[in-house]
């Protein structure tokens, strides 16, 4: 506690001027680039009136699909943060050799690679796939909605209270430096006594139960809200990863929110599960985390997955080869990811009988994986393979995640991880996964389903230029990485004596420059996208979908189908276009639709405030936000009236707008 | 030394890295046989189906063939089966615990050979390693005879680091309160960089030490040059060592309190602190100690599940 | 591009719509149920560091030490009862008997407070005794695993009284319905959970 009187202890606990990092210039532009930025947008939004648009249509909305579009817009932002981060590592491991100590002193190179590495698991990665599964899979399946839409919107408010104490961090106080993962020793006070692991622990509760109810609620939504017709294996493969992903999440999630809260323990109670002394047990935590942890990459990229899948299938203007086998691959993925965990620390010294169990559980992943990667390949093969920007991606997808996939059972052989482990190659291997299995597809998705959001396609030459700066850039930074690894150089160091590792350093920042101007080309195919918008416009199915999100309009109407549609076989859109379907304009019927409801922001605010009265110890704050949490919810729970109705002339009016059919008609692929 | 582009990984001076890196190649090199192809097949396959080639067939119904089903799920399981195959004996054989029965490629371990004990402590952020058998220690420095097998014993004060020499062996996790055990050989004289490779605080950029691989006669020397710097290790001037510092310069010690690594080890270097061992004894809960990995080689138990780090040493 | 498609000439038309709107049944018992299974994570993970930490004791006292299996088995018995009684208060509300529904909760209701107050009781006794979580690992498995059940108790008596009031209010809506049928299963769940931890962490606890 700060030295001072101790009512302003009371009241601000351990927050006082000198929590402001005043004295460091990064921190301080960045936080002026940020305050004018912020200022910018408000007055933006203010000028042009746009408040009440932007609450009314997006912030309280139940509608999956807008809510899909914000986890996209808040993944992007994150992006960005996370990015910034990646540069300033890049840059200062490039100059840091011999007597120049670089411009990051480890306090804050730690901070950095931890803030990067939790943000872009948890706020990019997991944001985008939240949007994906959100936009997509209720489109999919014919519904109208996910079967819980309140808690849909309460769960994006709680990633946004995630990012909101992450983002705080940067100019309140610091972040925490124990790495992504958050492991003790490090992260206990001894080593960590200032407010950055709790804003770790705090951020990552809020998302974690939000990512948690998002789980719960996706998996009853594709049991119970499939169209008629639609069994299990005539699902879109896209729903089937979705389906699997939100099962592990229901399963992982809470060990996560238990693990920190044992750590959490540790730090405000003083007991003595991860301590040194009194019994307590560091390896019970890292054992812990990683039974989270692991199945957490499978989340990742299940979804990709099916999202590749689909986009094969759609640009090879083919059904998807093997779908149970894709089916079972994914199922059998889903499973053998809980019996990995342990190959994360085989160094720990178990016996050889314990690290041989989970080197071969974890090459077995190996083998679904595989299978997917020659179905992807047969589905082409005797195909019409059309080479549009998302099929770009897909390409890139499946060069560099193959290798990625080697790289990936290098480090499974435990002998050989005794050499690899941390080093790295390690770090250029999960990035190889990470970027080129769900960055790839990430991009891969905006493009293919950026039309059906919004009714317009995304500008080719810009994306062509985003894939290939992305493609070089990834190769350019991490090929780097994968031979000093071999050299035998370890990850998370801020500075070095051999002065011959230098160059290798410099080309991987080349690449992440690289990265960089794939990241602009990216914003700017936006940009040229929306200004384009007219001539860009697509009707309904832009691309020859062949599933249900391509039978209704671009954007959908807010209740997605006019009718439920029934589903006879597999690429359910395929089969209406063969038999002529014919889209019917009249004899509408009134729709049921869940209200709008500020609940979600409003509950998720409070969550904010606790969480932040807990990082500073502002106990008064923390009783009195969280006694207000608990009377919210109760007070939530009185609203009985949920329901509102969209009557039929309103659906017509829908049914004949101009997002069928656009005017000014682009060029479709 | 590192050079240029030294891919000490892949030529390690020690037999156990050799082999470790041994086993990576051959994954590699069997992995190459599906993956190569399945590369050149993704850029051939593509192209020849482009939606322009209007020669190539097009057959938008074809979603399966039990032939080629059978073979995508065969042919990753059979490389699996290979490598899964070579990881289960690799893993057993270089199971760190295990005490070596060779120094080299043909050249087997005489029964009569004693291993060079070496006590590992990290410290924050620092190195200090106990030579029982000589009766010195040293800071940031570590030597060793070519040839003759080193049995490592390791723990840590506070935090949680990563002992590792890429030219001698794989790394091993030191962990306070507990501790593992690596068996290695060096086959090449040199000094090779050593450091801790798993991320422990601010210090650890700086937490770096070197290993000397030297001949039995350069070695005596060594040990006789440690002894003659006159430095004693006892508990007042460890906890001076054991203050946190940053790239600390290499110490030596003549003489060292004989049983402070068991008191580092069981936490209990400060006179009055009961030791974790004998607080086990007291509560009779002996079987959940660990086990001491140069009896033998029995599987070693699974640290995390371990309480207190029983008397291991023997000074 | 608009959607109507010419059909090939063989293929024989389809019913692609449901032209009448249909109820789509309430996953609400399944979503419950879902988050019921997280929970259960969350317990096991709790359980398994009171498995691997339960014996470290640090020198402090050990289970055999700070037990009283005497009020346990009363504790346990208000908890199994007050199952009982609201296995009663669901038949009640089967009838429609909402006044004699309501009585059966605030029973459970009671035997469930009755519960968390003996409990409270013993971690008082515990601390004053110098047998606090901060003690040893031991201690902080028992107090997290023992705690957080004793939390979701309480949360349960909560969330009843809060469902009184409201069935009170709007009586036996399908929704009301929906919700107890709901707390019902947090109820057993957390009962299940008790035999657990009063099997595993009291009397194996206490062999061990």
């Amino acid at each position: 506690m700060p030295d001072r009187p101790a009512i302003w202890n009371f009241l601000l606990g351990r927050l006082s001027l000198s929590s402001l990092p005043l004295d460091n210039t990064i921190v301080v532009w960045t936080f002026v680039a940020v305050a004018l930025g912020g200022a910018a947008v408000v007055g933006a939004i203010t000028y042009h009136r746009q408040w009440g648009y932007l609450w009314n249509e997006w912030f309280t909305s139940v509608d999956h699909k807008k809510l899909g579009v914000m986890y996209m817009v808040l993944a992007t932002v994150m992006l960005f943060r996370g990015f910034a981060d990646a540069m300033l590592m890049r840059s200062q491991q490039a100059i840091a050799f011999g007597s120049n100590l670089g411009y990051l002193p480890p306090h804050h190179y730690d901070q950095i690679f931890t803030a990067h590495g939790a943000i872009m698991i948890f706020f990019v990665a997991m944001a985008y796939i939240a949007g994906f599964m959100n936009f997509v899979m209720p489109l999919q399946i014919g519904a109208r909605d996910v079967a819980f839409p309140f808690l849909n919107n309460f769960s994006f408010w709680l990633t946004v209270a995630g990012v909101v104490l992450f983002m705080a961090s940067l100019f309140i106080g610091d972040f925490s430096h124990a790495g992504w993962l958050g492991m003790p020793p490090v992260s206990e006070l001894r080593q960590s006594p200032g407010p950055g692991v709790d804003y770790y622990i705090w951020g990552l509760q809020l998302s974690g139960l939000g990512t948690l109810l998002t789980g719960i609620n996706f998996v009853v939504t594709v049991i119970k809200m499939r169209a008629p017709g639609m069994t299990l294996m005539k699902m879109p493969m896209f729903t089937w990863t979705t389906l699997c992903t939100s099962g592990l999440i229901v399963v992982t999630f809470p060990i996560l929110t238990a693990t920190l809260f044992l750590l959490s323990l540790d730090r405000y109670i003083g007991t003595h599960f991860f301590t040194n002394g009194f019994g307590g047990n560091v390896m019970m935590y890292v054992n812990l985390i990683w039974v989270w942890g692991h199945p957490e990459v499978y989340i990742l990229i299940l979804p990709m997955f099916g999202l590749y899948s689909e986009i094969v299938a759609t640009f090879s203007s083919k059904r998807l080869f093997g779908y149970s086998s894709m089916v079972y691959a994914t199922a059998s993925i889903m499973l053998l990811s809980y019996l990995v965990w342990l190959h994360h620390f085989f160094t720990m010294g178990s016996g050889a009988d314990v690290n041989s169990f989970f080197a071969l559980t974890t090459m077995m992943i190996s083998i679904p994986t595989g299978v997917k990667i020659f179905n992807w390949l047969f589905t082409m093969y005797r195909g019409r393979v059309r080479f549009t920007v998302p099929m770009l991606w897909t390409m890139g997808f499946l060069f560099t995640f193959t290798i990625g996939g080697m790289t990936g059972v290098m480090l499974a052989v435990a002998p050989a991880d005794f050499l690899l482990h941390n080093s790295l190659f390690l770090v250029a291997h999960f990035h190889n996964v990470i970027i080129g299995g769900v960055v790839f597809g990430v991009f891969a998705g905006i493009n293919y389903w950026f039309p059906k959001a919004f009714g317009f396609r995304l500008d080719e030459f810009w994306g062509k230029l985003s894939f290939w700066f992305w493609q070089i850039g990834f190769w350019v930074a991490f090929g780097p990485l994968y031979v000093l690894g071999l050299m035998g150089v370890t990850r998370r160091l801020s500075h070095f004596t051999d002065p011959s590792l230098q160059i290798w350093f410099i080309v991987a920042a080349f690449g992440a420059f690289l990265i960089l101007l794939g990241i602009l080309s990216f914003v700017m195919q936006i940009v040229v996208s929306i200004r384009r918008r007219d001539e860009l416009a697509v009707g309904n199915d832009p691309w020859g979908g062949r599933t249900l999100e391509w039978s209704t309009s671009s954007p959908p109407p807010p209740y997605n189908f006019a009718f439920i549609p029934r589903v006879h076989e597999r690429d359910a859109w395929t089969d209406m276009k063969k038999h002529g379907y014919q889209r019917p304009l009249e004899g509408f019927n009134a729709i049921h639709m869940p209200k709008n409801t500020a609940a979600g922001m409003l509950l998720a605010g409070l969550g904010t405030v606790f969480g932040f009265a807990m990082v500073w110890y502002i106990w008064w704050l923390a009783v009195l936000s969280f006694v207000a949490l608990l009377a919210a919810a109760i007070t939530h729970t009185f609203n009985y009236d949920r329901d509102g109705h969209l009557d039929a002339e309103e659906v017509a009016r829908f049914e004949h707008t101009g997002n069928w059919a656009p005017k000014a008609q682009g060029t479709t692929a | 030394m590192l050079s240029g582009c030294d891919l000490v990984l892949l030529h390690p001076a020690g037999d156990v890295a050799r082999q470790e890196s041994d086993l990576m190649i051959a994954s590699v090199i069997l992995m190459s046989l599906i993956i190569v192809p399945v590369l050149i097949a993704i850029g051939v396959i593509a192209w020849r189906y482009r939606s322009t080639n209007k020669h190539a067939d097009y057959d938008p119904e074809w979603d399966h063939s039990s032939k080629f089903e059978l073979m995508v799920w065969a042919a990753p399981l059979l490389i699996i089966i290979v490598l899964g195959a070579m990881t289960w004996i690799g893993t057993h054989q270089l199971d760190p615990y295990r005490a070596l029965t060779r120094t080299g490629a043909g050249q087997p371990l005489a029964a009569t050979t004693q291993p060079l004990e070496v006590e590992v402590v990290s410290l924050d952020w620092k190195w200090l390693f106990f030579y029982p058998q000589y009766g010195i220690a040293t800071v940031n420095q570590l030597a060793a005879p070519l040839d003759t097998p080193i049995h490592f014993k390791l723990t840590s004060t506070e935090t949680m680091n990563a002992f590792f020499v890429p030219s001698l062996s794989g790394m091993i996790y030191s962990m306070p309160g507990m501790q593992t055990v690596l068996n290695a050989v060096i086959n090449k004289p040199g000094d090779f960089d050593g450091f801790s490779s798993n991320y422990s605080g601010e210090g650890f950029t700086d937490m770096r030490f070197r290993f000397l691989g030297m001949s039995q006669r350069d070695f005596s020397r060594w040990v006789a040059k440690v002894r003659a710097s006159g430095g004693n290790l006892d508990t007042r001037t460890f906890n001076q060592l054991n203050q946190p510092s940053r790239a600390e310069p290499v110490h030596y010690y003549a003489r060292f309190d004989a049983d402070l690594y068991h008191r580092i080890l069981n936490r209990c270097v400060d006179p009055g602190q009961l030791c974790m061992d004998a607080m086990m004894t007291m509560g009779a809960h002996g079987d959940h100690a660990m086990r001491d990995g140069a009896a033998g080689d029995a599987m070693p138990s699974h640290p995390s599940m371990t309480a207190p780090a029983r008397d291991a040493a023997t000074h | 591009m608009n959607t109507t498609v010419v059909a090939p000439a063989h293929a024989e038309p389809r019913d692609f719509l449901c032209r009448e709107e249909a109820h789509p049944h309430s996953g609400t018992l399944l979503g419950f149920w879902l988050y019921l299974m997280s929970d259960c994570f969350i317990f096991a993970a709790l359980f398994a560091c009171n498995a691997v930490l339960g014996t470290n004791v640090a020198g402090g006292p050990s289970a055999r030490d700070v037990f009283d299996l005497p009020g346990l088995a009363v504790n346990t018995a208000l908890l199994l009862f007050s199952s009982v009684t609201f296995g009663f208060a669901m038949l009640e509300m089967a009838r429609r008997h909402k006044r004699a529904m309501l009585g059966w909760l605030a029973v459970s209701g009671m035997l469930a407070a009755a519960f968390v107050g003996l409990e409270i009781h013993e971690f008082a006794t515990m601390i004053a005794e110098g047998a606090g979580p901060g003690r040893s690992a031991f201690l902080s498995s028992f107090f997290t695993l023992v705690g957080t059940h004793g939390l979701h108790v309480t949360v349960g008596i909560i969330w009843l009284i809060v469902l009184m009031v409201q069935m009170g209010k709007h009586g036996l809506t399908e929704a009301n319905r929906r919700r107890l049928m709901c707390l019902s299963m947090f109820w057993h769940f957390l009962d299940l959970v008790w035999v657990g931890v009063f099997s595993y962490v009291y009397l194996v606890g206490v062999l061990r």
